[in-house]
């Protein structure tokens, strides 16, 4: 039953994917930005855990949560201090900001603790194996999963049911408008930003604990492929954002099960194009025309 | 030029977005070196109709015809090669490219020099650099544009650049020229002076030309015929004295101005 | 007048990039320039190729595109080929290199034809990455562990091949088909309706980059006696694209300049990697914070000249002085 446990295994990645596709999709959504740094709140993410974990001792959830709140904060900074004053530039400007941002995390963070890699512990979360159809399924994947869908079921509640889910909707509608309304648009930006690195942070710990090594440039990967899950799904829209993600780990997946494992990290790539051009506005987007 | 054939000619040409239709079953003809209006309320579907003459929208419905050349489905840049020029609502130089850059581009496809000849700077490209150079100058000059033209066109003062864009429009030299409110934004003087404009230029290039416009005075002043849009669907056509008097024409205008 | 202008701008601009090439051929001849000092030259002419070739497609045409390196390893693995496995010689190697990363240029400006702004970029970071992984996974060519290359290219080859770059792109963008392609980048629906067909300009500003790149990357290759897929990262792309962008989108002489800067700023932070990561992103942030259009802006460096001229001879001509 090879093909099941490569279904689990590629939910369990895409899930990874999916939390972090939501905060590109939300910061795209709200100020049309794709905020390359994205992937390193997701590596600082992963760190915080790690040292929560070994450093303070504490429990998985703890170092779920203390990484959400570093991430959370450390998502606001970016955006206050790199992003906020380009508001009106062009987006290419913005969007070369965003490279920017990101080499100087990633290399900020080289130059204060050193490249080397670091291994989460094993013992993090109960580790055993699960018979499911006759496919070897590790414990720690449907914790994973779990974890995801939790996070994810919240967000949702936070987009539809509180005030400042509605304000961020408004905000992404149309920014203008809703400053008139009375939205005080830059807080909603904030909250967005925060909310996004927290997922993206909750992600890094949970990646940590599933493939123990983590290092200094690991969020560039997964943060472009998290944005392909993104765009597949339909950018700024936050069930494509989870489904775009879930599908793509099945497909790298998949990829590898068939045999070219060294394609895996190509196969995403593809996806990007052939989305982009055939579909630019994603599984679940709709298109948009230009105002001539 | 036999007036029975038109020159333009458009027939039940509609188009939907997505289930919604924002023209339908439009029927209009231009004859050779006609000035017809089209006007309508806001959101009647004017510059729709003309994006779809243009090529930027495929219609859903219907033909467009120019002299025997179907338009349908061409894109934009050979609709123009083909005889269709336009100015836009929204004024749309090249703001970095100078007064000059901005007409030259507009000759481009009539340009005889090829990639190859300029790369390697043949005689060839100097010569049709030199003829795009003065072809362009000339146009200028009857424009008045000849002292701005290494000027930014994004530096012009707001007539200015509506005139720069008629005069970039017709150095595609068109035989039929849109032009998509083209006093929008001009105070009665500037008004005025465009319409002097452009009955010159009906003059100097002998062109038919098809004009959307909000300003009553400055249509039914130039217009022969005036075409009127409401909801995406013709409603009337005539003389301007005709379509002052058309009580549908006053229906639709109610709440808008009326003069 | 405007003409001579041209043609001595021009013909100075040769007289001084000659006189350039034999100071530094006479001190590398003679060892006064040791090999750092050449290795440093070398690259920095390689650079100033990939920087122009990426300013006609970003600064001139307006395509955003941030895959640039997947351009120069084409050039690079299909000029190896040619010296290494098939044993032709050198020159025809870099044209060869061109030529296939031109094709490559050639199916990567189709989604350009659909995409605009920062959805390109990602699907030219797309294409870069599978570019890369494509390589790792052939093993003709050494997969990951790269590919043994012999040192070819001198100071002659390179500097030919950047004159020949500079020349070329600066000759198509004074034409009408550069403006042709600058008025796509200002506006590409105003274009498309002045008859400028923009499909077969943006494919060609593809492939004319990517062609000059392609010759880079044969130029690379047979520098560092190895190639390998993780020399053609996208950090590669993105160190191409700050040449780019800091010089000024849309100047030629900006892209210039910053390549010579930044080379040499690389050069003596080589054995410092992380440093000059940090300070090129500062560098790109502080920029884009407060010069978002880059040093230079849109103009050339001999625009600087030609304007005090104009302010001489404004007399004589009466008009030109009166534009507000």
């Amino acid at each position: 039953m090879e093909y099941v446990q490569q279904l689990v295994n590629g939910i369990s990645v895409g899930s990874i994917y999916a939390l972090i596709a939501l905060g590109y999709t939300m910061v795209y959504g709200i100020v049309k930005l794709i905020n390359f740094a994205h992937g390193d709140v997701f590596m600082v993410g992963s760190f915080v855990g790690f040292y929560s974990i070994t450093v303070l001792h504490l429990p998985f959830v703890a170092a779920l949560l203390v990484s959400m709140v570093v991430c959370a904060i450390f998502g606001m900074l970016i955006e206050r201090i790199a992003y906020k004053p380009l508001r009106n530039a062009t987006r290419i400007a913005a969007l070369i900001t965003a490279i920017g941002v990101s080499l100087l995390i990633e290399y900020g963070f080289i130059y204060v603790r050193g490249a080397q890699l670091e291994a989460y512990p094993r013992d993090v979360l109960p580790d055993f194996k699960i018979n499911l159809f006759g496919a070897e399924i590790e414990s720690q994947a449907i914790l994973i999963l779990g974890v995801s869908i939790a996070l994810m079921i919240l967000l949702q509640f936070i987009v539809h049911k509180t005030k400042m889910g509605k304000s961020m909707r408004a905000v992404s509608y149309d920014a203008e408008a809703a400053q008139l309304m009375g939205i005080n648009v830059n807080r909603t930006i904030s909250y967005t930003f925060a909310i996004g690195s927290a997922l993206a942070g909750a992600a890094g710990v949970i990646f940590g604990v599933y493939y123990t090594k983590i290092e200094p440039l690991m969020g560039i990967i997964p943060g472009l492929k998290a944005f392909v899950a993104a765009v597949l799904g339909g950018i700024g829209i936050l069930p494509g954002a989870m489904v775009g993600g879930l599908l793509l780990g099945v497909i790298e997946s998949f990829v590898s099960a068939i045999g070219f494992s060294l394609w895996r990290d190509g196969a995403a790539f593809i996806v990007l194009i052939l989305i982009l051009v055939f579909m630019p506005s994603g599984l679940f987007g709709k298109n948009r025309r230009e105002k001539v | 030029m036999d007036k029975a054939k038109p020159l333009l000619n458009v027939e039940n040409l509609g188009i939907s977005f997505g289930g919604l239709r924002a023209v339908q079953g439009v029927d209009l003809q231009l004859f050779s070196k006609e000035m017809v209006g089209l006007i309508g309320p806001n959101g009647a579907g004017k510059t729709t109709f003309f994006n779809m003459l243009t090529g930027v929208y495929e219609p859903t419905e219907g033909t467009i015809m120019l002299g025997n050349r179907k338009l349908n489905g061409l894109s934009p840049y050979k609709i123009t090669q083909g005889g269709i020029s336009r100015t836009f609502q929204n004024i749309r130089l090249f703001g970095e490219l100078s007064v000059i850059d901005n007409v030259k581009v507009a000759y481009h496809s009539q340009a005889k020099h090829s990639l190859l000849s300029s790369i390697i700077r043949l005689p060839q490209h100097f010569n049709g650099e030199r003829e795009m150079e003065e072809k362009a100058l000339a146009f200028l000059e009857i424009f008045q544009l000849q002292r701005f033209k290494d000027e930014k066109a994004k530096n012009l003062p707001y007539g200015q650049q509506r005139r720069l864009e008629i005069a970039r429009a017709l150095a595609a030299s068109p035989k039929l020229l849109l032009l998509d409110e083209p006093a929008a934004g001009m105070n009665p003087q500037e008004t005025k002076e465009l319409m002097n404009l452009i009955a010159l230029i009906r003059e100097t290039f002998e062109l038919t030309v098809l004009l959307i416009e909000h300003d009553m005075p400055l249509v039914m002043g130039v217009c022969e015929r005036i075409y009127v849009l409401d909801h995406g669907q013709l409603i009337a056509q005539g003389t301007p004295t005709e379509i002052k008097n058309n009580p549908k024409v006053i229906e639709a205008y109610l709440g808008e101005e009326v003069s | 007048m405007a003409f001579l202008k041209k043609v001595g701008f021009f013909w100075g601009g040769i007289v001084v990039s000659l006189v350039i090439f034999a100071v530094v051929q006479f001190l590398l001849s003679n060892g006064t320039l040791d090999l750092f000092y050449e290795n440093t030259l070398v690259y920095m002419a390689i650079n100033i190729i990939l920087a122009v070739s990426l300013h006609l497609i970003i600064g001139i045409t307006g395509q955003f595109s941030i895959g640039h390196a997947g351009f120069l390893a084409v050039g690079a693995y299909a000029s190896a080929i040619i010296t290494m496995k098939l044993e032709l010689p050198f020159p025809l190697a870099l044209l060869v290199g061109g030529i296939v990363a031109a094709l490559a240029g050639f199916v990567i400006g189709f989604p350009s034809l659909r995409l605009r702004g920062d959805y390109l970029a990602i699907a030219t970071l797309g294409f870069g990455e599978i570019v890369r992984i494509a390589f790792l996974n052939v093993d003709y060519v050494g997969g990951a562990s790269g590919m043994m290359v012999e040192h070819f290219t001198t100071w002659p080859w390179v500097f030919g091949c950047m004159l020949v770059t500079i020349l070329v792109i600066l000759n198509f963008t004074r034409s009408t088909h550069g403006r042709a392609c600058i008025s796509i980048r200002e506006d590409e629906t105003a274009a498309d309706a002045m008859g400028i067909n923009t499909t077969y300009y943006k494919v060609l500003a593809f492939m004319i980059g990517a062609f000059f790149a392609g010759v880079a990357g044969g130029l690379f290759a047979h520098n560092f006696y190895i190639i390998q897929p993780s020399n053609f990262g996208f950090l590669k792309s993105f160190d191409i694209l700050i040449f780019v962008v800091l010089g000024g989108l849309g100047s030629l002489s900006g892209a210039v300049i910053s390549a010579i800067l930044l080379t040499v700023i690389s050069a003596f932070l080589q054995d410092y990697p992380e440093t000059r990561m940090i300070i090129y992103s500062l560098v790109l942030i502080i920029v884009m914070l407060y010069r978002p259009r880059g040093l230079m802006g849109t103009k050339e460096i001999t625009s600087l000249f030609s304007r005090k001229k104009k302010s001489k001879g404004g007399a004589k001509d009466g008009q030109s002085e009166t534009v507000a």
